[in-house]
């Protein structure tokens, strides 16, 4: 593969006496579609906070594009593109389906500073164009507040890709999703031109393996593995940190019910 | 002006929309909402022409809290901002215009732009510290930058006057001559509150305004997006700053003294009473707020022996239970009603 697009070196994080995160390394080369797993309390979202800056790391560096960004802040490391999904919808509740991804699409444009109205034809243009690849074009001019979740969370991808990222992290986007929303999702991702890094958390393991080609499982805030989709499915160390030592096999064989949440 | 990124999200048809809306729609939704606009302009400016000096002094008064009401509006309403010190740069505004037409010249527009100037200024100063700041910290903060203000004002007697008051500022020159009538005092007031509504309204409704929106709502998903809320609400804080100048600097210009508690914090409150009352970022409902405020407080205050703050508390009180949105609220029932059939077509 290409070089590497984000670097993570032994980052950490720790609330109190609790690691959340701890030693973590990883590479993930530009145009990776890369998959974090994990048990809940993984330390998978926490992980996601300390690549976009919304959480500082207590220790470790993290690089894009082999420049070192741990000391920049959450906007600014948006402003390098890295853009994300947020687990709980996080959108302009008052504001319609449009102005949220306009106000991500008009970020990429000098505009956006403009003290006086201005013409922004080309942000609304482009924000129309999602709005139409995520399935929502006739929800337009509806506000976000009245959408489904399942709608939410597409309106929350077409927000992501209107920052035009580099780097894009999608935690748990499918979560809530009809089959149908989740399936057309996943067929809107696999389009995605390879300039755009995927790092995806979901649960949803139909999901993962239709995406990624590698796939990181992370346990108690340490990865516990990183390969392929085939090795994370056969391994004995995988099948123990979810359902413990001695039952394997339940459900990573395809068998049982794709889902690796332990309740 | 359908340029807004309010307005352009209105057509609900795909593939319309402002970025396809034809110059002659564009033409006829300009006259569509220009025209009450001209109609009202036209209304105010002939006021002098039919009513009282005292009159026409009140709306003069009605028309520079209206505009110092939606400067406050874009910090309150606009940003999710509530200042309780706004009165700070209005009062810096009035003092800065008081002292230029003493020792300078009173040749409009001078004193006023450079109160302007003087509140952004005194805004960008106390605001760089203030704005890293949210919620009840921010009310503290610009609660004790209005006090300080205030307290500036008072003890520095040499320059402003001390608990008198500046008095001896001459009358707004124009060409030379001193504008002595009420009447040509109001339209002068006019003119310039006319420009500052503009002002305020173009800022609220430009692409900066959007943002601001986006910080008041969800600011951190704002961060998350790659806009730095630090330098929006710092920016938004200076223009408010300016605005509430602009109105300090009128102020001076019409009642020709200054006083200490024009900075004060009861002049903050009065202000923030006037947004609520009109209605939080909707910047036409603080002007309504700001002439309900002048009213009470000036004109039926008064008559009521000095219970003017008294019936103010009433009226407030009333407001907030019957009007939870403030006067906007009202108008908002109406066009919803009208919009409703085409939403759910």
């Amino acid at each position: 593969m290409s070089e590497t697009l984000l670097s993570l070196s032994g980052i950490g994080r720790s609330f109190g006496a609790l690691k959340a995160v701890d030693d973590v390394t990883l590479d993930v080369p530009t145009g990776a579609r890369h998959a974090l797993i994990g048990p809940n309390g993984a330390g998978k979202s926490t992980l996601f906070k300390l690549i976009t800056g919304a959480l500082p790391v207590t220790a470790g560096t993290v690089a894009l594009a082999g420049s070192d960004i741990t000391r920049l802040s959450e906007h600014q490391r948006a402003q390098r593109g890295i853009s994300q999904t947020l687990q709980h919808s996080s959108l302009f509740l008052t504001q319609t389906v449009l102005q949220n991804v306009l106000l991500a699409a008009q970020r990429q444009h000098r505009t956006r500073h403009s003290l006086v109205p201005r013409r922004q034809a080309a942000a609304v243009d482009r924000a129309r164009a999602l709005l139409t690849d995520v399935g929502l074009e006739h929800r337009a001019g509806t506000p976000v507040a009245t959408l489904s979740h399942g709608e939410r969370r597409q309106v929350e991808v077409a927000v992501a890709l209107a920052c035009e990222p580099r780097l894009l992290l999608l935690d748990e986007p499918a979560a809530g999703m009809s089959p149908a929303e989740s399936s057309r999702l996943v067929g809107l991702l696999q389009s995605l031109p390879r300039s755009v890094t995927l790092v995806i958390v979901e649960h949803d393991l139909d999901v993962v393996f239709a995406l990624a080609d590698t796939v990181t499982v992370l346990h108690l805030g340490r990865v516990l593995l990183t390969g392929t989709a085939d090795e994370v499915r056969t391994s004995a160390a995988v099948q123990e940190a979810y359902l413990g030592p001695g039952r394997e096999a339940l459900f990573l064989d395809g068998s049982g019910p794709a889902h690796l949440e332990v309740s | 002006m359908s340029v807004i990124p309010d307005s352009s999200v209105e057509p609900a048809a795909p593939g319309t929309g402002a970025a396809t809306t034809t110059p002659a729609s564009r033409g006829s939704m300009l006259l569509r909402r220009g025209a009450p606009l001209l109609v009202l302009v036209v209304a105010l400016a002939a006021m002098p022409l039919f009513v009282a000096p005292f009159t026409a002094n009140t709306l003069s008064r009605i028309l520079i809290f209206a505009l110092f009401a939606v400067s406050l509006d874009l910090l309150v309403g606009i940003t999710g901002l509530p200042s309780l010190g706004h009165a700070a740069y209005f009062g810096v505004g009035a003092y800065t215009a008081g002292l230029v037409s003493i020792h300078w010249t009173s040749e409009a527009p001078v004193p006023v732009l450079l109160a302007a100037v003087a509140g952004a200024v005194a805004a960008a100063a106390t605001g760089w510290l203030a704005v890293r700041s949210g919620g009840v910290y921010f009310l503290m903060l610009t609660l004790a930058i209005g006090e300080l203000t205030h307290q500036l004002a008072t003890r520095l007697s040499s320059v402003t006057g001390g608990s008198n008051g500046l008095f001896g500022i001459p009358s707004i020159r124009v060409g030379g001559e001193p504008m002595i009538l009420a009447g040509f005092v109001y339209w002068y007031v006019l003119a310039v509150a006319l420009l500052g509504f503009l002002g305020l309204w173009l800022v609220a409704h430009s692409p900066f305004g959007g943002a601001l929106r986006g910080i008041r709502d969800n600011e951190p998903r704002m961060r998350s997006l790659g806009y730095s809320p630090f330098r929006y609400k710092f920016v938004a804080f200076i223009l408010a700053g300016g605005f509430a100048g602009l109105a300090g600097g009128l102020f001076a210009g019409l009642l020709r003294i200054v006083n200490p508690s024009d900075a004060a914090f009861t002049t903050s409150a009065l202000m923030l009473l006037a947004v609520v009352l009109g209605g939080a970022g909707t910047l036409w409902g603080p002007v309504l707020g700001a002439a309900v405020v002048v009213l009470v407080r000036d004109t039926f205050g008064p008559q009521l022996d000095g219970h003017g703050p008294l019936l103010l508390g009433i009226v407030f009180v009333v407001a907030v239970y019957a009007l939870p949105r403030g006067f906007a609220g009202l108008a908002g029932l109406v066009p919803r009603r009208r919009r409703a059939p085409a939403g759910a077509a």
